[in-house]
């Protein structure tokens, strides 16, 4: 999944700011592989028509069977940049003269299916690079205060607690809304990773904590202490490999909470905002009940989401089974 | 025979494991008395824990499989406790009220969230009582009876809040409550200290002469049989391998294995710098076990073509006295 | 140390922590913003008044914008702590925007508590004792879905769901115009109509993560020593299993009251914005996007505080039914 958001561009047939003129809110466009007569001509889409339903302006779209597009990969189609850096058009696949919208496009015209895509890249590193971060403050603090106790531990175990109080959404919503809306992308979206990680990192010192605490009990630490070992060689030889797997457990249960997090926020209209899309954008436009009961395509993030968040739960699950020996099975 | 409280014959509980069958006990009979105690001794692993279990009924359910006679000497006639279903309010109603048991660890024995009263009652109530201020009487002079001091107040505490000793009393005052015929202990003291281990088993002795119960003694120590049984059975991977009067057995063991456990006690007045005898190698999981003697292969006697082929049956080498070693055929 | 003093030693502390929550509100909405006075003294300008150096620093002293943070934050803090929470920019008194919306929060946080409860202890009960059956294959499946959902999308597909095959629109508590009606049984009734498809949504996440602690935890204490002394007293095993094991796997969801509240009261905002609810959420939320400070502030430290109150009470009802902390406190 996170090689489909790294190479978006080649896989999505347009890019994501496109406007198809003509193509506002189409409804997802079937493949066929068979046409009117029942002959087999391999994938295609028929062309599409439309008329405007002049008591609701709503646009009606037909297909129409007489033109039919074949769909073609590896085509040349919409230049753009991979990476910010090579020029290319290669393309995993389009429909030539036709328009394929495999999950529809949206109220400007845009294909979903494409945006999704592009939406992947900021909405999944968002929660890869936001749990970096509250993973490295959360370890650095939650071990300092494990390790060594007394005072330190008490401070930072309390603001743990005070910022725990605090409902964390409506503080996520009171922060967002403070980054100026004339931030470049770049810029917003460190904003809003820092702030998803002010909350998040909290849990992680926490479970830091107790573990190093039990840890440090053990006879082996014991032994390097006497041995002469210094502080930093007692955290990183001897109590690092111990709670490293459970370093990793941890952080992939916390991925999905930030992907949640910043689809909340953006979906407010608080996060990362147009021309960037993440997934929480794309959903923005489905805030409106009668935006989802015309065009429900607009709600097919929404699924993006929810797999993605379920396949990191199973994957931190079965990382959990794994890092834990005593655990039965 | 009048006075036979519990005769076991020819008892096998298997376990239907994913890797094979489990021959937990295997085929194991012995008669227990009134006002007497038999011993069963063997290492950790050797079945005599399940054999109790098999005797109460509460082997784990699911995968779990008795065969063979358990016959309990009741006022009304025979019971045959192995052909009981497990759950049925029969079963139930011997439980606690004809066999009890106390358990090796008093610790978690007790739940720690209910008074120790509390959870020594429950055995009244389920069996009958009805009346609360009797049976809180009836408690008190049980808890005083085994020996707990300030008995009013202990019956309101919580089981945490008790010494090793203290729990280990309550436990038996719990499995006393009813007068059981026999009380089956499973390692009673073996979580004890020393000078708690003599002062329950002293306990044990006095309520056997008031009340006149059988016990069944299961220890891995030599020293505590010696000390409380009137008989004694070796247990080895499921078997009994050596059954007879505990003088008996002590003064004149015959099959290898309890040769070898009895030599690894240290004695006193034995040469400074002698080697304490061991037994080689450690007890195999009785998964499919060939059909042969089971301490063929740790024997310091061992004869090839012999003990490998068959289970050696039992021998009487002195009046009550019974052997199964090829060496005595 | 009694009950009582237990009791003051928390509250104390709830206190002492909403002290420094206030403080870092206070700085997180007030400060980043230009002032009140830039913006009165802007919108004057673009009237064609003319404001001289002189007005503005009158008015900066006014609304005691003169002085350094600190003092802007005592001056505050006091206030509110009367109860003054001052005005909103639409001229009403915060407080008076905000009471009946509190009640709204409460009654769905307490509601959505009390229905988590109702749902997820039967259910973990029922998949620790089945483990490994379809019916616990099958709770394990909802819960994972269920945990992965987030809630304010559920609340959008159900919204779809609804106006696709029903025609209904489910947004609000009450029907179009029943609540500006005094309170009666069919206005009760209404509330309730509108009432259960908030909670399903808001409880959905919470009900899967506590039936997954209920299960785990049940299974932990189901091969507990103390079960199998139960059963050789000759306890039948659905009563050693509700008196023993179950009473001991509920101490976690008893203590996890402390948690999910805040979590209650965080969860809904995004989902009464969508689902168009009375509560704090989508106030706060609008308050933000006027810059309504005043407002967006005082919001912010009501939830905070209903969040404290609901993390005091999980101790509070943990230490009454654990004895084991009820001990190590000192409560008696």
């Amino acid at each position: 999944m996170y090689f489909l958001a790294f190479t978006y561009e080649f896989w999505t047939p347009y890019r994501a700011v496109t406007q198809h003129q003509g193509f506002v809110n189409t409804p997802p466009t079937p493949i066929r592989f068979f046409d009117a007569e029942g002959s087999f001509v391999g994938p295609f889409v028929y062309g599409l028509n439309y008329e405007l339903n002049l008591d609701t302006f709503e646009r009606i779209y037909t297909e129409d069977t007489n033109t039919i597009h074949r769909i073609r990969f590896f085509t040349r189609g919409e230049p753009y940049r991979f990476w910010g850096r090579l020029d290319m058009d290669l393309h995993f696949f389009d429909a030539g003269e036709g328009k394929v919208f495999l999950l529809g496009a949206d109220a400007l015209g845009r294909d979903v299916f494409s945006r999704i895509l592009t939406a992947s890249r900021i909405s999944l590193t968002i929660g890869l690079v936001g749990v970096l971060l509250s993973f490295f403050l959360g370890a650095t603090l939650g071990g300092v205060s494990g390790y060594y106790g007394g005072l330190v531990d008490i401070v930072i175990m309390r603001i743990t607690e005070i910022l725990s109080a605090i409902p964390q959404i409506p503080l996520w919503i009171a922060l967002a809304a403070i980054v100026p809306i004339d931030w470049p992308v770049t810029r917003t979206y460190f904003a809003i990773t820092i702030i998803l990680s002010t909350m998040t990192w909290t849990g992680l010192a926490r479970a830091v904590r107790a573990k190093l605490l039990e840890m440090r009990e053990q006879d082996y630490i014991m032994a390097a202490k006497i041995a002469g070992a210094s502080d930093i060689r007692i955290i990183y030889d001897h109590l690092l490999p111990g709670y490293i797997s459970f370093l990793i457990v941890n952080i992939t249960i916390a991925i999905p909470g930030m992907i949640l997090g910043e689809t909340a926020l953006s979906f407010l209209g608080l996060g990362i905002r147009p021309p960037a899309v993440s997934w929480g954008t794309l959903l923005e436009g489905a805030q409106n009940i009668s935006n989802i009961a015309l065009y429900p395509w607009l709600l097919t993030p929404a699924l993006f989401v929810i797999v993605t968040v379920l396949l990191f739960n199973f994957v931190g699950d079965g990382l959990r089974d794994a890092a834990d020996p005593f655990k039965e099975l | 025979m009048s006075d036979v409280v519990l005769e076991v014959k020819d008892l096998h509980t298997y376990f239907e494991l994913e890797e094979g069958t489990l021959k937990a006990v295997n085929g194991v009979s012995f008669t227990i008395r009134k006002n007497r105690t038999l011993g069963i001794v063997g290492e950790s692993g050797c079945g005599k824990s399940v054999t109790a279990q098999s005797i109460m009924r509460i082997t784990p359910k699911k995968n779990s499989r008795i065969n063979g006679q358990i016959l309990l000497h009741h006022d009304s006639g025979l019971i045959d406790i192995a052909r009981l279903d497990e759950d049925s309010d029969e079963m139930r109603d011997l439980r606690g009220r004809d066999i009890a048991m106390i358990f090796q660890e008093p610790m978690t024995a007790f739940s720690p969230v209910h008074t120790i009263g509390n959870q020594i009652m429950e055995a009244l109530f389920v069996h009958g009582e009805k009346d609360k201020r009797a049976a809180r009487n009836h408690i008190i002079s049980l808890l005083d009876e085994v020996g707990i001091p300030a008995p009013e107040r202990r019956i309101d505490e919580y089981s945490f809040q008790l010494s090793g000793g203290m729990r280990q009393r309550s436990m038996i005052a719990m499995a006393i409550v009813l007068n059981p015929r026999l009380l089956i202990a499973d390692e009673p003291t073996t979580a004890l200290d020393v000078t708690i281990q003599s002062q329950i088993l002293r306990l044990l002795k006095r309520l056997q002469r008031d009340n006149g119960m059988a016990i069944m003694f299961i220890t891995h120590d030599l020293g505590v049989i010696a000390n409380m049984a009137d008989d004694v059975a070796v247990m080895y991977l499921g078997k009994i391998v050596e059954y007879g009067a505990s003088r008996e057995i002590f003064k004149n063991p015959k099959h290898p294995y309890t040769k070898g456990l009895l030599r690894s006690i240290p004695k006193f007045g034995e040469k400074e710098g002698a080697h304490l005898a061991t037994i080689k190698g450690t007890v195999p999981v009785p998964l499919d076990p060939p059909d042969a003697c089971p301490f063929a292969n740790r024997c310091g006697e061992f004869i090839a073509g012999k003990c490998d082929i068959r289970m050696p049956a039992a021998v009487q080498v002195a009046p009550g006295h019974s052997v199964n070693c090829v060496l005595y055929e | 140390m009694n009950f009582s003093k237990y009791l003051l030693q928390r509250l104390i502390y709830a206190f002492l922590v909403l002290i420094v929550i206030s403080f870092l509100i206070f700085m997180i909405v007030q400060l980043p913003r230009g002032d009140a006075v830039d913006r009165i003294v802007n919108a004057r300008q673009a009237q064609g008044d003319i404001i001289t150096e002189e007005d503005e620093a009158a008015l900066r002293a006014q609304y005691g914008l003169d002085k350094p943070v600190f003092v802007q934050y005592f001056i505050w803090a006091a206030q509110f702590a009367r109860g003054n929470m001052g005005h909103s920019m639409l001229g009403i008194p915060v407080d008076k925007l905000i009471n009946e919306r509190i009640a709204a929060t409460v009654l769905l946080s307490v509601i959505s508590l009390i229905v988590t409860y109702a749902l997820a202890v039967p259910i973990g009960i029922y998949s620790a004792t089945h483990q490994y059956s379809l019916g616990d294959y099958f709770w394990t499946f909802v819960g994972f879905i269920g945990l992965a959902t987030p809630n304010f999308l559920l609340a959008l597909i159900l919204l779809f769901l609804f106006h696709k095959f029903f025609g209904l629109s489910i947004g609000g508590l009450f029907s179009p115009g029943v609540e500006e009606q005094p309170w009666s049984p069919a206005k009760a009734l209404d509330l309730l109509n509108h009432l259960w498809i908030p909670i399903i949504v808001i409880v959905t996440a919470q009900t899967a993560g506590t039936i997954r602690t209920m299960r785990a935890t049940l299974l932990d204490e189901l091969g507990q020593q103390y079960v199998v002394t139960a059963r050789a007293k000759g306890l039948r095993y659905r009563q050693l299993l509700f008196k023993y094991p179950v009473r001991l796997a509920l101490n976690p969801v008893v203590n996890s009251i402390g948690y999910i509240l805040p979590r209650l009261i965080s969860g809904q905002t995004i989902v009464a914005i969508v689902l168009n609810l009375p509560t704090l959420g989508p106030l706060l939320f609008s308050a933000l996007l006027a810059e309504d400070l005043e407002l967006a502030t005082s919001i912010l430290m009501i939830q905070s505080i209903l969040a404290v109150i609901g993390v005091i009470l999980g101790d509070i009802i943990l230490s009454m039914y654990d004895p084991r902390i009820r001990m190590e406190k000192g409560v008696t």
